[in-house]
Order: C-alpha cells, then sequence, then structure tokens
C-alpha cells in the first residue's frame, strides 16, 4: 500500500434491514473517498448518515445487510476481511466515537484503566507502560489532573470530561481513520467547541482522517473540510465545506433557510417541502 | 406582570450534599411577551421553569402568576391559567392511548365539557387534522408528537405556556415548523411564553427579552435587539454568543470557566 492510495474508498454502499412488507434500504448507493482531510456527512434523521459511518466498521447489526461495488481501507477489501482481521482493524486503523459517553463507557471499571486496557489490546505493551501511555493520553486531550481523573469512575466525571476520555481512549491506539458520530451533540456550546479543537489538532498532528456525522450543518461548516449532505440514503450533494452556503440542491438550500440565525428578525422560518425527485436525486 | 419572581431559590439534597440549584432569581414577564431563558447544562434554568409551573415544591422566595402568589402546591385552577410543553415528544405522550384520550384527559379534568369540538378545534389549531385523532403517539412522527403535546397543553386554553426545550429533540426542518407553530398560536391566543432553550437563535427567532443564566444565577436581561446586535455586558453572554457561531479554533483556545 503506498502512501498516496486513499485512505478509505467507499463505491455503492448500500445497507438495507428486512421488515414484513420487504427490504428497507436506509443506505442506498453511496460513494466517496477520503484522504487525510476531515468530510462531514450531514442529514436529519433516518438520512441514512450514521449507517453510512457504522458499515465502514462492518458494525451494522443483524439482520441488517451491508453491500458495496467497494469498500476498501487503504486499498484492503474491508466487505472482504475475516472477523478476525475486521478486529485489528477496528480501533487499531479505524476507531469511532460515539455521541453519549454515558452509554460508551464502563461504568465499573475506572476510565484509567478503560484508556490502558485499549493500549494493551492493540499493542501487547505491560501494564506499566499502558499506564504512562494512557495518563500521556489524557493530557492530550487538555485533562488538567491526568492521575486524579485516572482514578475517577464514568459517573464521577463531567460530561465534557467524558468524551474527552472517549476520545483518549480512542486515539490511543494511534488509528489512521477515526469515525465520530454526533460526538458532541450530548455537550454544551463551550465544551463542544473545545473538544473539537482538540480533534482538529490530533487530526492535523497525527495526519489522521476523519469523518465526522453530524445533524449541525453550521457546525459541520466550520469545522470540516469537505461535505456530503445525505438525505433519504443518498448522497444528494457534496461540496467544500466553506463553499456550504453556495450550495445548489433543493435539499441543501431548504435545510440552511431553515435554520434561525441569531442576527436575523424574528418571524416565519421558510419550511421545507419535501419534493419526491429528491428521493432519486 | 404575567409572571414575577422574586429572590427564588432551590436546593436540592441535604447536608453537605446539598446543592443550590437556582441562587437567588428574579426576573418578570410581561403579559403577552415572549420571553428566553438561555443557558447551559447546570444553569438552573430548567428548574426556574419547573418551580414557576408547580412541577418542583421545594422553594423558597416568591412567585406570582397572573398577579395571583403561588405556594409550592398548586390549586387545580392554576393549571387552567399556565400549562407546559416538554423537550421529549417521545417520553412525554402516554404510548398506549391515543391523541383523542390524551386530548380528553385534561378537559375532563378541569370538567370544561363539549370535548369533542374541543378536541377537533384545537388538533386544527396545532396545524393536524382530524384524522389525527385516533392515532397512537408511535404511529406520528417526532414534529407531529410534538404538535399533539402542545395541542395537549393549549386545549384548556391557557394564558401562559412554559416550554422547556421545545424543538431540541426535533431536525432542523421540523424545528422551523414548530418555531412558525408557536409564534402563530401566541399571535391568535394572546399567549404569554416562557421558553428554555440552549440556543440563542431559537431565541432570537422567537422572544422579545431573554435573561441568560450560569450556575442558578441570572447573569443579564437583554432584549433579542440588543442579542441581535451582539450588545451583551457580561464576558459570560458574549462567550456564550461566539461559541454559537460555530467552530473556529482560536475562539474556542480562549474559553473560560464563569463561576
Amino acid at each position: 500500500m503506498t502512501d498516496d492510495a486513499p485512505l478509505l474508498e467507499v463505491a455503492n454502499l448500500r445497507v438495507a434491514f428486512p421488515t414484513r412488507t420487504g427490504m428497507a434500504e436506509a443506505v442506498r448507493g453511496v460513494s466517496f473517498t477520503l484522504g487525510r482531510e476531515k468530510l462531514g456527512i450531514v442529514g436529519e434523521s433516518g438520512s441514512g448518515k450514521s449507517m453510512t459511518g457504522r458499515s465502514i466498521l462492518r458494525l451494522v447489526p443483524p439482520p441488517g445487510r451491508v453491500a458495496a461495488d467497494r469498500l476498501a481501507f487503504r486499498g484492503e477489501d474491508l466487505l472482504a476481511a475475516s472477523p478476525r482481521r475486521m478486529r485489528d482493524i477496528r480501533g487499531r486503523r479505524i476507531a469511532m466515537v460515539m455521541q453519549d459517553p454515558k452509554y460508551s463507557l464502563n461504568p465499573v471499571m475506572t476510565v484509567g484503566r478503560q484508556i490502558a486496557e485499549a493500549y494493551r489490546v492493540h499493542s501487547h505493551a505491560g501494564a506499566a507502560e499502558a499506564k504512562r501511555r494512557a495518563l500521556e493520553m489524557l493530557a492530550a486531550v487538555r485533562i488538567r489532573d491526568p492521575e486524579r481523573v485516572y482514578e475517577r469512575y464514568p459517573h464521577e466525571v463531567s460530561g465534557g470530561m467524558g468524551q474527552r476520555i472517549m476520545i483518549a481512549m480512542m486515539l490511543i491506539p494511534d488509528p489512521d481513520l477515526l469515525i465520530a458520530d454526533e460526538p458532541t451533540s450530548a455537550l454544551d456550546v463551550t465544551v463542544q467547541m473545545q473538544v473539537l479543537a482538540i480533534l482538529d489538532d490530533l487530526c492535523s498532528q497525527r495526519g489522521m482522517g476523519m469523518i465526522f456525522v453530524s445533524h449541525d450543518l453550521n457546525l459541520v461548516a466550520s469545522f470540516c473540510d469537505r461535505i456530503l449532505i445525505m438525505y433519504a440514503g443518498r448522497v444528494v450533494e457534496s461540496c467544500r465545506a466553506s463553499e456550504l452556503h453556495a450550495a445548489t440542491h433543493p435539499y441543501t438550500r431548504g435545510l440552511l433557510a431553515s435554520l434561525p440565525r441569531i442576527d436575523e428578525p424574528p418571524g416565519d422560518l421558510p419550511v421545507l417541502s419535501r419534493d419526491p425527485a429528491w428521493l432519486e436525486g | 406582570m404575567m409572571i414575577d419572581i422574586r429572590d427564588l431559590r432551590v436546593r436540592f439534597g441535604q447536608g453537605a450534599d446539598a446543592v443550590t440549584a437556582v441562587d437567588g432569581v428574579t426576573l418578570s414577564v410581561r403579559e403577552g411577551e415572549s420571553f428566553g431563558l438561555v443557558g447551559e447544562s447546570g444553569s438552573g434554568k430548567s428548574t426556574v421553569l419547573r418551580a414557576v409551573s408547580g412541577l418542583n415544591d421545594e422553594w423558597t422566595g416568591r412567585i406570582a402568576v397572573a398577579g395571583t402568589e403561588q405556594g409550592p402546591k398548586r390549586p387545580k385552577g392554576f393549571y387552567k391559567l399556565c400549562q407546559m410543553v416538554f423537550q421529549d415528544p417521545y417520553g412525554s405522550l402516554h404510548p398506549r392511548h391515543t391523541v383523542d384520550r390524551i386530548l380528553a384527559e385534561p378537559i375532563a379534568i378541569h370538567g370544561l365539557g363539549d370535548a369533542d369540538a374541543r378536541i377537533v378545534r384545537v388538533l386544527r389549531d396545532v396545524g393536524l387534522g382530524p384524522a389525527f385523532r385516533f392515532r397512537y403517539p408511535h404511529q406520528l412522527s417526532g414534529g407531529q408528537r410534538q404538535r399533539v403535546a402542545i395541542a395537549r397543553a393549549l386545549v384548556l386554553e391557557p394564558r401562559v405556556l412554559l416550554l422547556d426545550e421545545p424543538t431540541s429533540a426535533l431536525d432542523v426542518s421540523v424545528q422551523a415548523e414548530i418555531l412558525n407553530l408557536l409564534r402563530r398560536l401566541r399571535a391568535e391566543h394572546g399567549l404569554t411564553l416562557v421558553l428554555v432553550t440552549h440556543n440563542l437563535a431559537v431565541v432570537a427567532n422567537l422572544c422579545d427579552r431573554l435573561a441568560v443564566m450560569n450556575r442558578g444565577r441570572l447573569v443579564e436581561e437583554m432584549t433579542v435587539e440588543e442579542l441581535r446586535q451582539g450588545a451583551a455586558r457580561e464576558p459570560y453572554t458574549l462567550q456564550l454568543l461566539r461559541a454559537s457561531r460555530g467552530y473556529d479554533r482560536a475562539t474556542a483556545e480562549s474559553f473560560r470557566d464563569y463561576a
């Protein structure tokens, strides 16, 4: 694998779930490639944005089915990888941060041990070395007193700190790609910005690629390099984040218009009228 | 004054574990006004609302609604005057009751009579046709459920509507519909609105005036016009305004904790 091969290639990705009335397609032919950049995937609930993120790690729960013409990480076919190979890739090469640290952390284990464990699983380092690395990582996500936080249980830390701990745990094996699914949506705005700054720095320092799944258009536009806008399982538009305001698809334009803005006078907001043609576009 | 709050204090817990959630808040809302109460989690904004609504009876200070001094327990008539809408329309509607039964209950409790006509009228009012009357919550989208929750509050024809993050659980396109609905209802029924939210843009869209809270205290009060011009006086409010403008590496670095 050469270093200029794209980090991730996705072609015609489809995710479907069986229902009483036949297969329901959550993702319907999504294609993109990802380099060492921050790619935002934006959409409303049910757009398939989270399923797109999960299917890369083959984390779509059965009976859901994932198919793609190509799903490759640094040239390696992920759909053909053995379960054993996938366990190597998950965490070590591709990591994932979910929305709410309350449900992602083990409640009966100190946060330090959880982070150290994440390191030992992938590096076979000794306990002392793992602890040292875990403390370094806590410092890297700007936790002021790593020694003290190391001994805490998840219920003893705030939401913002919990999410930093999750990020520390996900980044300690030094992955090439981070999939972050609404990583800051449960946090207050100021804490959200601080956590994003940490992710931003870690991306640029380590040359890591990132897929940032979010419903928040303005946040993605200000944080990512490039954006895919999803609607009903398809990518309806992709653009540079800095050019989101010039988006052309009526769905994207409708979403942008429906956002209230601090600097606009009060008054009725334009309401999105959904065009059936968007389902095919 | 429709709502007058003086030196409101709310404490949770006992002894050393006691937490002061609301620490001496004084504010008033005029009749017909739309007032925003803004803050981050733990600021006490929802606790103020719950004390006003009668959901929390462990408070000290003075709360008057429509000129009547309120005690910890509220008489039935209070709820005819003042109703509340909650954040999560998935949790706030009884899953085994039809929309009809959800709306009929407050009418029966208050002995208003003429339930049939009231239900049809209030459903039309919130933009749901009569077809929705005999559906269950799980047959409705999030936005439709929030319309039912608003209808349930409105069916008693209250003068005050207390709204706790009414659009935070909804997609932005649905949020726009609910904000437009609340604006229309306020105009048509002359409602007084108190809106608790963390979202400054929602306040800018729906409110006339707002108060910013942090750690149980009221930081400052301002008009929405001042908010729009960024004319906040307190550094905490200015930081909140900067954070609402989206991600910026340098701005994120400048954030600090305000006690």
